[in-house]
């Protein structure tokens, strides 16, 4: 238990010393330079834009985009995964063209897709689908296919038939590896909508927020976005997690 | 395992490579039929992946023939083709090509000898882990994209801006891998090893780095798939050379074909350091 509180202690040292450092850099003026604002400016304007409704409205639309893309190219990812991961001859005939789809970065499809979609919501949750489904279609497809030779053939000595065979042995044993698929998708989901908010410059959204603080020169609110944006994704982490382990206990899965 | 079991369409979830050998088992009592079959499965084997792309190459061009879209929306292959011809003998391919290269290689080792540096120091001492781990794990949670502005005002727009991001993204997997391996030493041989009293030196040239080599190795590769992302979106954002600024450039000039071009170099050259990085695994795997 001390052992513990001790650890948590040391964690904090680092953190609350570089905090007292810039404190210092700031109160003692050490840099002239407009960039370098005090703790107590962030923390003003952290408070500015928590109690303003236009921070919320960016906030609410980001996360709106994030989940939609989210569930589009999970739901998506899935149904790919499955066909690519149970059909050998549909992984033969899609597979490859898959493989080297995905190796295009997936930042260079946004000029593409703003030509195609223009710079709104729909270029921006086809982004964020695209995004999203990369990392399902791996996973699901890789699960699928490592599922233990032995449980395969228990299902066909007890004559299990195809579907009774798909839906409760290999989709259960490739469940593991589906939910790393899905929560790689919603880290990713996270990083493309942030990066399209930069690179498809309209509307609102916590990317933009970040975008008029760096054109504006404005460190304490870039500082401020920094901070949301990673707080966000711990938070949708922390949720995945949740939901993880969840679903770990329904079906009886211990890793 | 009954014999008749073969004649059913039963392993399906066999994979392209076993169902051939289990096709081939039974050819010494019929060859002639069988060997037929193989070759067919082979053909098949090596054909069907043709098939969607071509299939998709031909949609596009018939498109363009009958001009379903215009050709500002989506330009014709042949004239994708002739920008990319036109890119290599004019050599400006190979000048913005060069410059991103040089930018995700010299980002990636700094970022990847830094995060190795860090895993170490944090996997070998638990006083450097409860120090550092804690403030790393809450730094990682800002994506990369997350510390643009930031570095904007930081740097300006210039290539030090780029080494930095390309870095960042390359240090977060490599450091969090290297921990890991460290981390996963078989705690038997480490046993083994304070039997024969081995000393610190001893234990981990011998024990820890051998067990940790092949999750080094994905950090590594991890850390440049993330190195190649980045890269593509600093120069998105600010270049005036490098792949991604085509790609821009193209876009602002409407001419999608360059678009389309650059895009594809992209694609190849990810592909191209993704096989190459397979193939060093393999190899690695292979070494005792």
């Amino acid at each position: 238990m001390s052992a513990f509180q001790l650890d948590r202690y040391r964690g904090w040292v680092l953190p609350v010393a570089a905090v007292a450092l810039w404190w210092l850099a700031t109160n003692q003026g050490w840099s002239q330079s407009g960039l370098l604002v005090s703790p107590r400016q962030v923390w003003h304007t952290a408070v500015q834009q928590l109690s303003g409704l236009p921070f919320w409205r960016a906030l609410g639309s980001s996360l709106a985009r994030d989940l939609a893309g989210f569930f589009i190219g999970t739901a998506l990812g899935l149904l790919l995964g499955c066909v690519l991961g149970l059909s050998p001859l549909f992984e033969r005939l899609v597979g490859p063209s898959f493989n080297t789809f995905k190796q295009v970065s997936l930042f260079a499809w946004i000029p593409l897709i703003s030509v195609w979609f223009g710079l709104g919501d729909v270029a921006k949750v086809v982004f964020l689908s695209l995004a999203a489904l990369v990392p399902v279609v791996v996973n699901t497809c890789d699960g699928l296919r490592t599922v233990p030779p032995g449980l395969r053939e228990v299902a066909r000595v007890y004559g299990f038939s195809r579907w009774q065979t798909i839906a409760t042995v290999l989709l259960p044993a490739a469940l593991p590896s589906i939910f790393t698929g899905v929560y790689l998708a919603l880290v990713y989901a996270w990083l493309a909508t942030i990066g399209a908010e930069y690179l498809l410059v309209s509307g609102e959204g916590i990317g933009n927020t970040l975008i008029d603080g760096s054109e504006h020169f404005r460190m304490d609110l870039v500082l401020f976005g920094m901070i949301v944006i990673g707080a966000v994704g711990w938070g949708l982490n922390a949720l995945a997690r949740m939901g993880e382990k969840h679903l770990q206990r329904r079906f009886g899965i211990v890793d | 395992m009954g014999s008749y079991r073969h004649a059913e369409p039963v392993p399906l979830l066999a994979r392209p490579r076993q169902r051939l050998s289990s096709a081939a088992q039974p050819a010494a009592l019929a060859t002639g039929k069988l060997k037929y079959a193989k070759r067919y499965a082979l053909l098949r084997h090596i054909a069907l992946p043709w098939l969607l792309p071509l299939t998709l190459l031909g949609l596009w061009a018939l498109g363009a023939q009958r001009g379903w879209l215009s050709a500002q929306v989506l330009p014709p292959p042949a004239y994708v083709y002739q920008t990319l011809h036109d890119l290599a003998t004019s050599g400006d391919l190979w000048l913005n090509t060069s410059a991103s290269l040089q930018r995700v290689l010299l980002g990636f080792a700094l970022g990847a000898g830094l995060g190795a540096a860090l895993g170490t120091a944090m996997g070998l001492s638990k006083q450097v882990e409860a120090y550092l781990l804690p403030t790393f794990n809450a730094l990682v949670q800002i994506p990369v994209l997350g510390w643009l502005p930031f570095a904007l005002l930081l740097f300006g727009i210039g290539e030090p801006l780029k080494y930095a991001l390309i870095a960042h993204a390359a240090l977060v997997p490599v450091t969090l891998c290297t921990l890991q391996a460290f981390r996963q030493a078989p705690p038997a041989l480490l046993e083994v090893a304070r039997v024969y009293g081995f000393s610190p030196r001893q234990r981990i040239t011998q024990v820890v780095l051998p067990a940790a080599l092949p999750t080094l190795f994905t950090g590594l590769r991890l850390g440049f798939t993330k190195a190649w992302l980045s890269l593509v979106v600093v120069e998105l954002v600010a270049s005036s050379e490098g792949l991604g600024y085509l790609i821009v450039y193209g876009r602002q000039l409407f001419q999608l074909d360059l678009v389309m071009a650059a895009v594809v170099i992209v694609g190849a050259l990810g592909w191209l350091i993704d096989r190459s990085f397979d193939a060093l695994q393999r190899r690695l795997e292979r070494l005792p």
